[in-house]
């Protein structure tokens, strides 16, 4: 599974960050989400899909690949 | 239909539709209005929770006689708030005072500086301001305002022992510290939170006249036109600072910018930190558990955001822009949507026993904060100052007690966009 973020709905809200830093970080100049394990191991892959389900503009979702 | 892009949103929806509940049959039945009547001040009124178990979603007058709708269920509360077929560009609530509301929002949105004011702008303009300021409102950069933000909780807890006991808790430390706060991070002496307290209070004071609203948003463009005038001519390490030399904004939106970030950073935090503390002061076993356990701050902060929804009503309507189809329900273009997320953060679907407040509960994606584009900027700094000010306030006044008994606390009236106290009056 990959975690595709999209650039252009993000607002910058943080929740991909509240759920999981280890998966997520914000750029510094507009607060954009950065995209740390592109790749989630299947330990990970519950914070993931929770990050998606929480994104407020829902510009993160998970790739099949 | 949805895209795509909303496919999570169009899943909740079918999961909703799943569920005995009695959408269709009801939705047609006659408008509602809003119900404002609470039993208890920090319960939603009994008749939002049964119009959530009927008609999560129903018809309902609003006070200008438009009959929109009211969303009162979790799923779609959330899936309204994504959905790219509604404006925020309508200004109409269901609680206050129809005639003065939109003229004050006529007056603000028709100045040059409402191109700032993000909450009533959709994309694409909506997405250029929030992206100019999204940047100062993540977890890290928050962070760093965090010894500043001690020092001003600190100073507060010092005043607050000069000025001596009993004295009430929102004037001397809830509405200080968020507004000594936000002076610091858009860079306003901290003494200018007159500017913009009185300006806020008598625009959101349902008693207030249409003039009197006008005539307050304007002294607070005044005010925040000469704040990033300043900044031009001496630019500082701060928000207002950055934004001008950025170049990104024009001057009247970062005007307009300025204008909601101190609006909408101070009021809202203080009221939710008055009502923390006066819920655990009136069960003051909760207060002397909490402070043998301060770890579990965080969780109660975090539970009291779903638990007391700051606005019961939503900050806004939204307004369809063309006709469309809600759980099988038709909703006509030009017809409002509130969400009362009040009512969507007592969902028993979403949360067991909702009632409860439940410092091991998992909160996620609670709508305090609201959902969607709009959800607040300034959320991960709301959540720093409750926590910082909470433990602080704790250590220093273990003893603290209502000054007064609890059925006597006056709270603000349903009629307010806000939830809230007038004064929380304590001692120790």
């Amino acid at each position: 599974m990959r975690i595709v973020a999209d650039q252009e709905l993000c607002i910058g809200s943080g929740m991909c960050v509240l759920t999981s830093e280890e998966l997520f970080d914000q750029d510094p100049d507009d607060g954009h989400v950065i995209v740390r394990v592109e790749h989630p191991s299947p330990a990970q892959l519950e914070h993931a899909r929770e990050a998606v389900a929480q994104c407020p503009s829902q510009a993160l979702s998970l790739d099949d690949e | 239909m949805l895209g795509q892009d909303h496919e999570s949103a169009a899943g909740e929806v079918r999961s909703a539709e799943s569920r005995p509940r009695m959408t269709c049959p009801h939705a047609g039945s006659a408008p509602v209005e809003f119900p404002k009547d609470r039993l208890d001040p920090l319960e939603p009124p009994p008749e939002l929770n049964a119009l959530r178990e009927e008609r999560p979603l129903c018809r309902m007058r609003y006070p200008d006689g438009h009959a929109g709708w009211l969303v009162t269920g979790y799923a779609l509360a959330r899936s309204v708030l994504v959905d790219p077929r509604f404006t925020v560009g309508v200004y109409r609530m269901p609680v206050g005072d129809p005639v003065a509301d939109s003229e004050l929002h006529d007056a603000t949105m028709s100045r040059p500086e409402g191109a700032g004011i993000l909450i009533f702008q959709d994309s694409p303009q909506h997405t250029r301001i929030r992206r100019a300021l999204a940047g100062y409102f993540t977890v890290r950069r928050v962070g760093e305002h965090r010894e500043a933000i001690e020092r001003i909780i600190d100073e507060r807890l010092d005043s607050m022992e000069r000025v001596g006991k009993p004295l009430d808790l929102l004037e001397n430390f809830a509405l200080p510290i968020p507004s000594m706060a936000i002076c610091e991070m858009l860079g306003a002496a901290p003494d200018d939170r007159d500017a913009f307290e009185q300006p806020s209070a008598v625009m959101v004071d349902p008693e207030a006249s249409a003039e009197d609203r006008i005539a307050a948003i304007e002294e607070f463009f005044t005010f925040c036109r000469g704040l990033v005038a300043e900044k031009r001519a001496a630019p500082g390490d701060d928000l207002l600072s950055h934004l001008v030399l950025g170049g990104e904004l024009s001057t009247d939106e970062i005007v307009g910018a300025a204008q909601i970030l101190f609006e909408g950073g101070h009021a809202t935090t203080a009221s939710m930190f008055s009502q923390i503390v006066f819920a655990l002061l009136r069960e003051r076993s909760e207060w002397e558990g909490l402070m043998a356990e301060p770890a579990k701050i965080p969780n109660l902060v975090e539970e009291f955001l779903r638990y007391v929804t700051i606005l019961p009503a939503g900050a806004f309507a939204r307004t369809a822009t063309e006709d469309l189809e809600l759980e099988g329900v038709q909703i006509k273009a030009g017809e409002s949507v509130s969400v009362s997320l009040a009512a969507a953060n007592r969902d028993p679907e979403k949360f067991d026993h909702p009632d409860d407040l439940d410092l091991s509960r998992d909160t996620t994606g609670h709508v305090g904060f609201g959902h969607g584009k709009h959800m607040c900027i300034g959320q991960h700094l709301a959540r720093l100052e409750l926590t910082l000010a909470l433990a602080a306030l704790m250590r220093r006044f273990p003893a603290l007690e209502l000054a007064v008994p609890a059925e006597e606390v006056e709270f603000l009236s349903g009629e307010h966009i806000i939830s809230g106290v007038h004064t929380l009056q304590v001692t120790w």
